[in-house]
Protein backbone atom coordinates (compact mmCIF):
# COMPACT_ATOMS: atom_id res chain seq x y z
CA UNK A 1 0.00 0.00 0.00
CA UNK A 2 0.55 3.53 -0.69
CA UNK A 3 -0.72 6.47 0.66
CA UNK A 4 -0.34 9.99 0.19
CA UNK A 5 -2.76 13.01 1.60
CA UNK A 6 -2.26 16.13 2.19
CA UNK A 7 -3.09 16.85 5.63
CA UNK A 8 -2.55 20.73 5.46
CA UNK A 9 -5.73 21.52 3.86
CA UNK A 10 -3.99 22.11 0.15
CA UNK A 11 -7.07 22.64 -1.61
CA UNK A 12 -6.10 24.86 -4.42
CA UNK A 13 -8.92 25.65 -6.88
CA UNK A 14 -8.12 24.11 -10.45
CA UNK A 15 -5.07 22.66 -9.23
CA UNK A 16 -5.65 20.22 -6.53
CA UNK A 17 -6.67 17.06 -6.72
CA UNK A 18 -5.35 17.73 -10.32
CA UNK A 19 -3.66 20.34 -12.48
CA UNK A 20 -6.66 20.51 -15.02
CA UNK A 21 -6.26 24.63 -15.24
CA UNK A 22 -6.74 24.77 -19.43
CA UNK A 23 -10.10 24.05 -20.48
CA UNK A 24 -11.83 24.39 -23.62
CA UNK A 25 -9.84 27.56 -25.18
CA UNK A 26 -6.61 25.74 -25.22
CA UNK A 27 -7.38 22.83 -27.66
CA UNK A 28 -9.96 24.89 -29.58
CA UNK A 29 -6.72 27.81 -30.27
CA UNK A 30 -4.90 24.26 -31.18
CA UNK A 31 -7.34 23.09 -33.26
CA UNK A 32 -8.20 26.51 -35.41
CA UNK A 33 -4.43 26.78 -35.48
CA UNK A 34 -2.93 23.63 -37.24
CA UNK A 35 -6.20 24.04 -40.03
CA UNK A 36 -5.00 27.49 -40.74
CA UNK A 37 -1.64 25.96 -40.94
CA UNK A 38 -2.76 23.63 -43.44
CA UNK A 39 -5.33 25.82 -45.45
CA UNK A 40 -2.35 28.29 -45.60
CA UNK A 41 -0.05 25.45 -46.74
CA UNK A 42 -1.40 24.07 -49.47
CA UNK A 43 -2.56 27.40 -50.83
CA UNK A 44 1.10 28.70 -51.19
CA UNK A 45 2.64 24.93 -51.80
CA UNK A 46 0.47 25.25 -55.24
CA UNK A 47 1.23 28.69 -55.71
CA UNK A 48 4.32 28.22 -55.89
CA UNK A 49 4.41 25.09 -58.02
CA UNK A 50 2.52 26.60 -60.63
CA UNK A 51 -0.75 25.18 -60.16
CA UNK A 52 -2.82 27.93 -59.27
CA UNK A 53 -4.86 26.99 -62.36
CA UNK A 54 -5.52 23.27 -61.21
CA UNK A 55 -6.37 24.10 -57.85
CA UNK A 56 -8.44 27.30 -57.75
CA UNK A 57 -10.45 26.54 -54.45
CA UNK A 58 -7.19 25.30 -52.75
CA UNK A 59 -5.09 28.60 -53.83
CA UNK A 60 -7.83 31.22 -54.20
CA UNK A 61 -10.70 31.09 -51.61
CA UNK A 62 -10.11 27.97 -49.12
CA UNK A 63 -7.63 30.32 -47.07
CA UNK A 64 -9.80 33.18 -47.11
CA UNK A 65 -11.30 30.95 -43.93
CA UNK A 66 -7.55 30.87 -42.61
CA UNK A 67 -7.80 34.81 -40.98
CA UNK A 68 -11.19 33.95 -39.53
CA UNK A 69 -10.23 30.67 -37.66
CA UNK A 70 -7.08 32.47 -36.22
CA UNK A 71 -8.97 35.28 -34.64
CA UNK A 72 -11.06 32.84 -33.33
CA UNK A 73 -8.22 30.80 -31.60
CA UNK A 74 -6.98 34.35 -30.62
CA UNK A 75 -9.98 34.87 -28.87
CA UNK A 76 -9.87 31.63 -27.16
CA UNK A 77 -6.56 32.12 -25.92
CA UNK A 78 -7.20 35.48 -24.57
CA UNK A 79 -10.04 33.81 -22.91
CA UNK A 80 -7.97 31.71 -21.40
CA UNK A 81 -5.79 34.31 -19.86
CA UNK A 82 -6.19 35.03 -16.28
CA UNK A 83 -4.20 38.22 -16.61
CA UNK A 84 -5.62 39.29 -20.02
CA UNK A 85 -4.84 42.86 -19.55
CA UNK A 86 -1.11 42.16 -19.80
CA UNK A 87 -1.07 40.25 -23.04
CA UNK A 88 0.78 42.86 -24.11
CA UNK A 89 3.90 41.46 -21.93
CA UNK A 90 4.13 38.70 -24.94
CA UNK A 91 5.54 41.51 -27.28
CA UNK A 92 7.80 43.00 -25.19
CA UNK A 93 10.41 40.22 -25.05
CA UNK A 94 11.64 37.06 -27.29
CA UNK A 95 12.41 33.83 -25.50
CA UNK A 96 13.70 31.48 -27.53
CA UNK A 97 13.02 28.74 -25.22
CA UNK A 98 9.40 28.77 -24.45
CA UNK A 99 7.55 27.73 -27.16
CA UNK A 100 4.43 29.90 -26.60
CA UNK A 101 6.81 33.01 -26.72
CA UNK A 102 7.62 32.00 -30.16
CA UNK A 103 4.45 30.61 -31.11
CA UNK A 104 2.94 34.16 -30.54
CA UNK A 105 5.30 35.57 -32.44
CA UNK A 106 4.67 33.55 -35.46
CA UNK A 107 1.05 34.08 -35.07
CA UNK A 108 1.76 37.93 -34.93
CA UNK A 109 3.36 37.18 -38.42
CA UNK A 110 1.16 34.78 -39.88
CA UNK A 111 -1.99 36.71 -39.06
CA UNK A 112 -1.23 39.98 -41.21
CA UNK A 113 0.03 38.04 -43.85
CA UNK A 114 -2.96 35.51 -43.75
CA UNK A 115 -5.33 38.61 -44.30
CA UNK A 116 -3.16 39.64 -47.45
CA UNK A 117 -3.29 36.34 -49.03
CA UNK A 118 -7.14 36.10 -49.51
CA UNK A 119 -7.42 39.76 -50.40
CA UNK A 120 -5.15 39.60 -53.43
CA UNK A 121 -7.83 36.95 -55.02
CA UNK A 122 -11.24 38.86 -53.15
CA UNK A 123 -12.69 39.07 -56.84
CA UNK A 124 -11.85 34.87 -57.11
CA UNK A 125 -13.45 34.50 -53.59
CA UNK A 126 -16.56 36.54 -54.57
CA UNK A 127 -17.38 34.61 -57.43
CA UNK A 128 -17.33 31.49 -55.69
CA UNK A 129 -19.72 32.77 -53.09
CA UNK A 130 -21.92 34.77 -55.66
CA UNK A 131 -25.64 33.68 -55.76
CA UNK A 132 -24.78 31.11 -52.96
CA UNK A 133 -24.22 33.42 -49.49
CA UNK A 134 -25.40 36.67 -49.91
CA UNK A 135 -24.03 37.58 -46.87
CA UNK A 136 -20.87 36.88 -47.57
CA UNK A 137 -21.03 38.53 -51.03
CA UNK A 138 -21.77 41.40 -49.28
CA UNK A 139 -19.53 41.50 -46.50
CA UNK A 140 -16.81 40.99 -49.71
CA UNK A 141 -18.55 43.78 -51.97
CA UNK A 142 -18.17 46.30 -48.43
CA UNK A 143 -14.29 45.52 -48.10
CA UNK A 144 -14.10 45.98 -52.10
CA UNK A 145 -15.69 49.67 -51.81
CA UNK A 146 -13.88 50.39 -49.01
CA UNK A 147 -10.25 49.64 -51.21
CA UNK A 148 -11.21 51.86 -53.44
CA UNK A 149 -12.08 54.82 -51.10
CA UNK A 150 -9.32 54.46 -49.46
CA UNK A 151 -5.55 54.81 -51.02
CA UNK A 152 -3.84 52.95 -48.29
CA UNK A 153 -6.19 49.87 -48.77
CA UNK A 154 -5.22 50.38 -52.39
CA UNK A 155 -1.78 50.24 -51.92
CA UNK A 156 -1.73 47.34 -49.68
CA UNK A 157 -4.29 45.46 -52.08
CA UNK A 158 -1.88 46.49 -55.16
CA UNK A 159 1.20 45.38 -52.73
CA UNK A 160 0.78 42.04 -51.93
CA UNK A 161 -0.90 41.24 -55.84
CA UNK A 162 2.84 42.34 -56.95
CA UNK A 163 4.47 40.58 -54.01
CA UNK A 164 2.43 37.21 -53.87
CA UNK A 165 5.34 35.42 -54.40
CA UNK A 166 7.33 36.75 -51.11
CA UNK A 167 3.92 36.25 -49.39
CA UNK A 168 3.88 32.49 -50.74
CA UNK A 169 7.62 32.14 -49.44
CA UNK A 170 6.65 33.23 -45.68
CA UNK A 171 3.40 31.70 -45.76
CA UNK A 172 4.72 28.25 -46.58
CA UNK A 173 7.85 27.99 -43.96
CA UNK A 174 5.51 30.02 -40.89
CA UNK A 175 2.45 27.39 -42.22
CA UNK A 176 5.10 24.38 -41.01
CA UNK A 177 6.45 26.26 -38.39
CA UNK A 178 2.92 26.94 -36.64
CA UNK A 179 1.44 23.30 -37.46
CA UNK A 180 4.62 22.08 -35.60
CA UNK A 181 3.86 25.08 -33.03
CA UNK A 182 1.00 23.34 -31.56
CA UNK A 183 2.26 20.19 -30.76
CA UNK A 184 5.32 21.59 -29.65
CA UNK A 185 3.64 23.91 -27.09
CA UNK A 186 2.79 20.81 -25.24
CA UNK A 187 5.70 18.80 -25.54
CA UNK A 188 7.67 21.07 -23.88
CA UNK A 189 6.29 20.46 -20.41
CA UNK A 190 8.26 17.58 -19.08
CA UNK A 191 6.27 17.45 -15.72
CA UNK A 192 3.32 16.14 -18.27
CA UNK A 193 4.41 12.96 -19.23
CA UNK A 194 1.59 12.59 -21.81
CA UNK A 195 2.84 15.69 -23.33
CA UNK A 196 6.28 15.12 -22.95
CA UNK A 197 7.06 13.78 -26.34
CA UNK A 198 8.77 15.00 -29.35
CA UNK A 199 6.03 13.16 -31.36
CA UNK A 200 3.77 15.98 -30.65
CA UNK A 201 5.32 18.34 -33.02
CA UNK A 202 5.41 16.39 -36.29
CA UNK A 203 1.73 14.55 -35.15
CA UNK A 204 0.08 17.63 -34.53
CA UNK A 205 1.57 19.34 -37.84
CA UNK A 206 0.08 16.18 -39.92
CA UNK A 207 -3.14 16.59 -38.23
CA UNK A 208 -3.06 19.94 -39.10
CA UNK A 209 -2.48 19.43 -42.38
CA UNK A 210 -5.04 16.60 -42.92
CA UNK A 211 -7.94 18.92 -41.61
CA UNK A 212 -7.01 21.87 -43.51
CA UNK A 213 -6.68 19.40 -46.98
CA UNK A 214 -10.35 17.95 -45.63
CA UNK A 215 -11.44 21.74 -45.69
CA UNK A 216 -10.57 22.31 -48.92
CA UNK A 217 -12.23 19.10 -50.28
CA UNK A 218 -15.03 19.60 -48.47
CA UNK A 219 -14.93 23.54 -50.86
CA UNK A 220 -13.93 21.89 -53.80
CA UNK A 221 -16.31 21.83 -56.88
CA UNK A 222 -13.84 20.50 -59.45
CA UNK A 223 -13.79 16.98 -59.54
CA UNK A 224 -10.30 16.36 -60.08
CA UNK A 225 -9.15 19.34 -56.87
CA UNK A 226 -11.55 16.91 -54.67
CA UNK A 227 -10.00 13.75 -55.68
CA UNK A 228 -6.33 15.38 -55.33
CA UNK A 229 -7.08 16.87 -52.04
CA UNK A 230 -8.92 13.49 -50.84
CA UNK A 231 -5.66 11.46 -52.10
CA UNK A 232 -3.36 14.10 -49.69
CA UNK A 233 -5.96 13.43 -47.24
CA UNK A 234 -5.62 9.71 -47.58
CA UNK A 235 -1.96 10.11 -46.84
CA UNK A 236 -2.03 12.14 -44.03
CA UNK A 237 -4.06 9.50 -42.59
CA UNK A 238 -1.52 7.24 -43.12
CA UNK A 239 1.19 8.66 -41.70
CA UNK A 240 -0.80 10.21 -38.43
CA UNK A 241 -1.91 6.40 -37.85
CA UNK A 242 1.92 5.34 -38.24
CA UNK A 243 2.97 8.48 -35.88
CA UNK A 244 -0.11 7.59 -33.45
CA UNK A 245 1.11 3.45 -33.15
CA UNK A 246 4.82 5.11 -32.69
CA UNK A 247 3.82 7.56 -29.87
CA UNK A 248 2.20 4.45 -28.20
CA UNK A 249 5.24 2.24 -28.66
CA UNK A 250 7.84 4.79 -27.16
CA UNK A 251 5.75 5.39 -24.30
CA UNK A 252 5.44 2.08 -23.38
CA UNK A 253 9.03 1.62 -23.53
CA UNK A 254 10.04 4.66 -21.40
CA UNK A 255 9.72 5.28 -17.31
CA UNK A 256 6.87 4.68 -15.47
CA UNK A 257 5.45 8.04 -15.94
CA UNK A 258 4.82 7.84 -19.49
CA UNK A 259 3.78 4.50 -19.17
CA UNK A 260 1.21 4.97 -16.45
CA UNK A 261 0.06 8.16 -19.30
CA UNK A 262 -0.28 5.70 -22.05
CA UNK A 263 -2.02 3.10 -19.55
CA UNK A 264 -4.83 6.15 -20.08
CA UNK A 265 -5.35 5.18 -23.10
CA UNK A 266 -4.49 1.41 -22.97
CA UNK A 267 -7.92 0.51 -20.43
CA UNK A 268 -8.04 3.51 -19.20
CA UNK A 269 -10.68 6.47 -18.99
CA UNK A 270 -10.00 7.59 -22.11
CA UNK A 271 -9.47 4.06 -24.11
CA UNK A 272 -13.03 4.95 -26.04
CA UNK A 273 -12.72 7.85 -27.05
CA UNK A 274 -9.40 8.04 -28.42
CA UNK A 275 -9.58 4.61 -30.43
CA UNK A 276 -13.16 4.46 -30.75
CA UNK A 277 -14.38 8.13 -31.46
CA UNK A 278 -10.87 9.51 -32.99
CA UNK A 279 -9.04 6.50 -34.35
CA UNK A 280 -12.10 5.04 -35.75
CA UNK A 281 -14.72 7.65 -36.15
CA UNK A 282 -12.18 10.37 -37.13
CA UNK A 283 -9.45 8.72 -39.08
CA UNK A 284 -10.34 5.11 -40.14
CA UNK A 285 -14.11 5.60 -41.35
CA UNK A 286 -13.14 9.00 -43.21
CA UNK A 287 -9.96 6.98 -44.90
CA UNK A 288 -12.63 4.20 -45.92
CA UNK A 289 -15.06 6.14 -47.40
CA UNK A 290 -12.54 8.33 -49.23
CA UNK A 291 -11.26 4.61 -50.81
CA UNK A 292 -14.71 4.24 -51.56
CA UNK A 293 -14.99 7.14 -53.47
CA UNK A 294 -11.77 6.90 -55.05
CA UNK A 295 -12.68 3.28 -57.09
CA UNK A 296 -15.89 4.84 -57.90
CA UNK A 297 -18.68 4.89 -55.20
CA UNK A 298 -20.59 7.91 -55.31
CA UNK A 299 -20.55 9.27 -52.10
CA UNK A 300 -20.96 13.20 -50.54
CA UNK A 301 -17.55 14.37 -50.03
CA UNK A 302 -19.04 16.68 -47.22
CA UNK A 303 -18.75 13.30 -44.58
CA UNK A 304 -15.99 12.58 -45.05
CA UNK A 305 -14.27 16.09 -44.73
CA UNK A 306 -16.56 16.49 -41.56
CA UNK A 307 -15.79 13.14 -39.74
CA UNK A 308 -12.22 14.35 -40.36
CA UNK A 309 -12.58 17.82 -38.88
CA UNK A 310 -14.27 16.79 -36.16
CA UNK A 311 -11.70 13.83 -35.64
CA UNK A 312 -8.84 16.58 -35.30
CA UNK A 313 -10.74 18.78 -32.80
CA UNK A 314 -11.65 15.89 -30.82
CA UNK A 315 -7.69 14.49 -30.69
CA UNK A 316 -6.81 18.18 -29.34
CA UNK A 317 -9.48 18.03 -26.71
CA UNK A 318 -8.33 14.61 -25.50
CA UNK A 319 -4.72 15.53 -25.35
CA UNK A 320 -5.33 18.88 -23.14
CA UNK A 321 -7.59 16.88 -21.13
CA UNK A 322 -5.52 13.53 -20.66
CA UNK A 323 -2.17 15.36 -20.78
CA UNK A 324 -3.33 17.51 -17.16
CA UNK A 325 -4.08 14.54 -15.68
CA UNK A 326 -0.80 12.66 -16.11
CA UNK A 327 2.09 14.10 -13.71
CA UNK A 328 4.73 12.88 -11.56
CA UNK A 329 4.69 10.81 -8.57
CA UNK A 330 6.59 10.92 -5.45
CA UNK B 1 25.10 32.19 -3.61
CA UNK B 2 22.65 29.09 -3.40
CA UNK B 3 19.86 28.90 -1.02
CA UNK B 4 18.62 26.20 -0.07
CA UNK B 5 16.02 24.10 2.42
CA UNK B 6 16.35 21.31 4.02
CA UNK B 7 13.53 19.22 5.53
CA UNK B 8 13.54 16.36 8.43
CA UNK B 9 11.08 14.29 7.64
CA UNK B 10 11.98 12.10 10.86
CA UNK B 11 11.36 15.34 13.45
CA UNK B 12 8.19 16.38 11.49
CA UNK B 13 4.75 16.59 13.18
CA UNK B 14 2.68 17.72 10.74
CA UNK B 15 1.41 20.61 12.77
CA UNK B 16 1.10 22.57 9.70
CA UNK B 17 3.12 25.75 11.70
CA UNK B 18 4.73 26.42 8.88
CA UNK B 19 1.62 26.49 6.35
CA UNK B 20 0.04 29.23 8.59
CA UNK B 21 3.04 30.97 9.23
CA UNK B 22 3.52 31.44 5.39
CA UNK B 23 0.11 32.09 4.78
CA UNK B 24 0.47 34.87 7.13
CA UNK B 25 3.69 36.33 6.25
CA UNK B 26 2.86 36.71 2.72
CA UNK B 27 -0.63 37.38 2.44
CA UNK B 28 -1.63 34.47 0.83
CA UNK B 29 -5.12 34.32 -0.14
CA UNK B 30 -7.42 32.48 1.87
CA UNK B 31 -7.81 28.56 0.63
CA UNK B 32 -4.34 29.09 -0.94
CA UNK B 33 -1.30 28.35 0.13
CA UNK B 34 2.95 28.04 -0.68
CA UNK B 35 3.80 25.26 1.16
CA UNK B 36 2.31 22.46 2.36
CA UNK B 37 2.24 18.83 4.13
CA UNK B 38 2.12 15.23 3.02
CA UNK B 39 1.50 12.67 4.45
CA UNK B 40 2.68 9.31 2.89
CA UNK B 41 1.99 5.93 4.58
CA UNK B 42 3.84 2.91 2.93
CA UNK B 43 4.10 -0.21 3.42
CA UNK B 44 1.34 -3.58 4.48
CA UNK B 45 -0.76 -3.21 8.20
CA UNK B 46 0.69 -3.82 10.21
CA UNK B 47 4.69 -3.17 9.32
CA UNK B 48 3.60 0.25 8.17
CA UNK B 49 5.86 3.57 7.96
CA UNK B 50 4.70 6.87 7.77
CA UNK B 51 6.66 10.20 6.22
CA UNK B 52 5.51 13.58 6.67
CA UNK B 53 6.84 16.00 4.56
CA UNK B 54 6.83 19.91 4.70
CA UNK B 55 6.84 20.47 1.15
CA UNK B 56 6.96 24.01 -1.41
CA UNK B 57 8.78 25.47 -4.30
CA UNK B 58 11.91 23.51 -4.66
CA UNK B 59 14.08 26.53 -6.51
CA UNK B 60 15.30 24.17 -8.98
CA UNK B 61 18.52 24.71 -10.29
CA UNK B 62 16.98 23.87 -14.00
CA UNK B 63 13.85 25.26 -13.86
CA UNK B 64 11.06 24.26 -16.60
CA UNK B 65 8.49 27.08 -15.07
CA UNK B 66 11.12 29.76 -16.08
CA UNK B 67 11.66 27.88 -19.10
CA UNK B 68 8.98 27.76 -20.59
CA UNK B 69 7.33 31.63 -19.35
CA UNK B 70 6.68 33.55 -22.39
CA UNK B 71 7.00 36.93 -21.20
CA UNK B 72 10.20 36.52 -18.37
CA UNK B 73 7.63 37.21 -15.58
CA UNK B 74 9.29 33.86 -13.69
CA UNK B 75 13.06 34.48 -13.47
CA UNK B 76 16.06 33.43 -10.76
CA UNK B 77 16.97 36.04 -8.49
CA UNK B 78 20.27 35.97 -6.75
CA UNK B 79 20.66 32.60 -4.69
CA UNK B 80 18.87 30.82 -7.17
CA UNK B 81 15.14 31.96 -5.81
CA UNK B 82 12.68 31.96 -8.42
CA UNK B 83 10.40 34.16 -8.30
CA UNK B 84 7.22 35.60 -10.61
CA UNK B 85 6.93 39.65 -11.91
CA UNK B 86 3.24 39.98 -11.18
CA UNK B 87 2.85 43.05 -13.77
CA UNK B 88 4.68 40.95 -16.41
CA UNK B 89 2.68 37.56 -15.82
CA UNK B 90 -0.33 37.29 -18.48
CA UNK B 91 -2.00 34.01 -16.33
CA UNK B 92 -0.93 31.70 -19.41
CA UNK B 93 -0.59 28.88 -16.66
CA UNK B 94 2.60 27.42 -18.95
CA UNK B 95 4.73 27.71 -15.83
CA UNK B 96 1.68 25.49 -13.56
CA UNK B 97 1.88 23.23 -16.57
CA UNK B 98 5.66 22.91 -16.30
CA UNK B 99 6.11 22.41 -12.72
CA UNK B 100 6.44 18.74 -11.72
CA UNK B 101 5.76 19.83 -8.13
CA UNK B 102 2.52 21.74 -8.41
CA UNK B 103 3.73 24.02 -6.41
CA UNK B 104 2.39 27.17 -8.14
CA UNK B 105 -0.81 28.65 -8.28
CA UNK B 106 -3.17 31.41 -10.29
CA UNK B 107 -3.76 33.88 -7.54
CA UNK B 108 -7.40 35.23 -7.66
CA UNK B 109 -5.89 38.10 -8.76
CA UNK B 110 -5.01 36.92 -12.23
CA UNK B 111 -1.25 36.63 -11.73
CA UNK B 112 0.51 33.35 -10.92
CA UNK B 113 2.02 33.05 -7.00
CA UNK B 114 4.57 30.23 -5.61
CA UNK B 115 6.84 30.51 -2.68
CA UNK B 116 9.50 32.88 -2.60
CA UNK B 117 11.79 31.61 -0.45
CA UNK B 118 10.67 34.91 1.99
CA UNK B 119 13.70 37.02 -0.26
CA UNK B 120 12.25 39.95 1.74
CA UNK B 121 13.19 38.35 4.92
CA UNK B 122 16.35 36.52 3.79
CA UNK B 123 17.50 39.91 2.26
CA UNK B 124 17.75 41.58 6.02
CA UNK B 125 19.41 38.65 7.18
CA UNK B 126 15.89 36.68 8.63
CA UNK B 127 15.03 33.42 8.21
CA UNK B 128 12.39 32.39 5.94
CA UNK B 129 9.16 32.69 7.93
CA UNK B 130 8.04 28.36 7.79
CA UNK B 131 11.68 27.93 9.26
CA UNK B 132 11.95 30.59 12.08
CA UNK B 133 8.41 29.16 13.50
CA UNK B 134 8.95 25.40 13.28
CA UNK B 135 8.58 24.18 16.65
CA UNK B 136 10.21 20.95 15.92
CA UNK B 137 13.19 22.47 14.42
CA UNK B 138 12.75 20.60 11.58
CA UNK B 139 13.22 23.19 8.67
CA UNK B 140 16.78 24.04 8.07
CA UNK B 141 17.89 27.36 5.24
CA UNK B 142 20.89 28.78 4.57
CA UNK B 143 23.62 29.12 1.43
CA UNK B 144 24.50 26.01 0.43
CA UNK B 145 27.96 27.34 -1.04
CA UNK B 146 28.59 28.40 2.97
CA UNK B 147 30.48 25.88 4.47
CA UNK B 148 29.09 26.85 7.84
CA UNK B 149 25.10 27.33 7.07
CA UNK B 150 22.61 25.43 8.82
CA UNK B 151 21.70 23.42 5.17
CA UNK B 152 25.38 22.64 4.32
CA UNK B 153 25.79 21.38 7.66
CA UNK B 154 22.94 18.38 8.07
CA UNK B 155 23.09 17.70 4.42
CA UNK B 156 26.53 16.89 5.06
CA UNK B 157 26.18 15.03 8.43
CA UNK B 158 22.72 12.77 7.22
CA UNK B 159 21.31 11.29 4.39
CA UNK B 160 18.76 12.59 2.45
CA UNK B 161 16.86 12.52 -1.10
CA UNK B 162 15.00 14.94 -3.09
CA UNK B 163 11.96 14.61 -4.47
CA UNK B 164 11.54 13.46 -8.63
CA UNK B 165 14.83 13.90 -9.09
CA UNK B 166 13.86 11.85 -12.72
CA UNK B 167 12.14 14.93 -13.49
CA UNK B 168 15.69 16.26 -14.54
CA UNK B 169 14.72 19.67 -12.53
CA UNK B 170 17.71 19.67 -9.95
CA UNK B 171 15.21 20.28 -6.93
CA UNK B 172 17.09 22.57 -3.90
CA UNK B 173 14.74 21.35 -0.54
CA UNK B 174 16.02 18.44 0.61
CA UNK B 175 14.23 15.57 2.61
CA UNK B 176 16.68 14.05 5.34
CA UNK B 177 15.80 10.26 5.82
Amino acid sequence: MKEELFVSGRDIPFIDPVLHIWHWQIPLYLFVGGLAAGLIFFASYFYLSGKEKEYPIAVQVAPFLAPIVIVLGLIALLLDLRHPAFFWQLYTTIRLDSPMSWGAWTLGVVMPLSVLWPLTYIYEIRAYFDGKIKLAVNIIDWIIKLKNRYWVLEWVFDFSVKNRKAIAIINLVLSIVLGVYTGILLSAFNARPLWNTSLLGPLFLVSGLSTGAATIMWMAKDHHEKITFSRIDLLLIAIELFFIVHLFMGFLASTAVQQEAAALFLGGEFTAVFWGFFVMGGLVFPAILEILELIGYKIPISIPAFFILFGGALFRFIMVEAGQITRYLY
Amino acid sequence: MRYAMAMDTKKCVGCSDCVVACQTENNVPHGYCRDWIVENVDGTYPNLELELRSERCNHCDDTPCVRTCPTGASHIIEGGIVKVTHVECIGCGACIQACPYDARYFHPDGYVDKCTFCDHRVAKGQETACVAVCPTKCLYFGDLEDYNSPVSKVLRERKWKVNAPEAGTKPQVYFLI
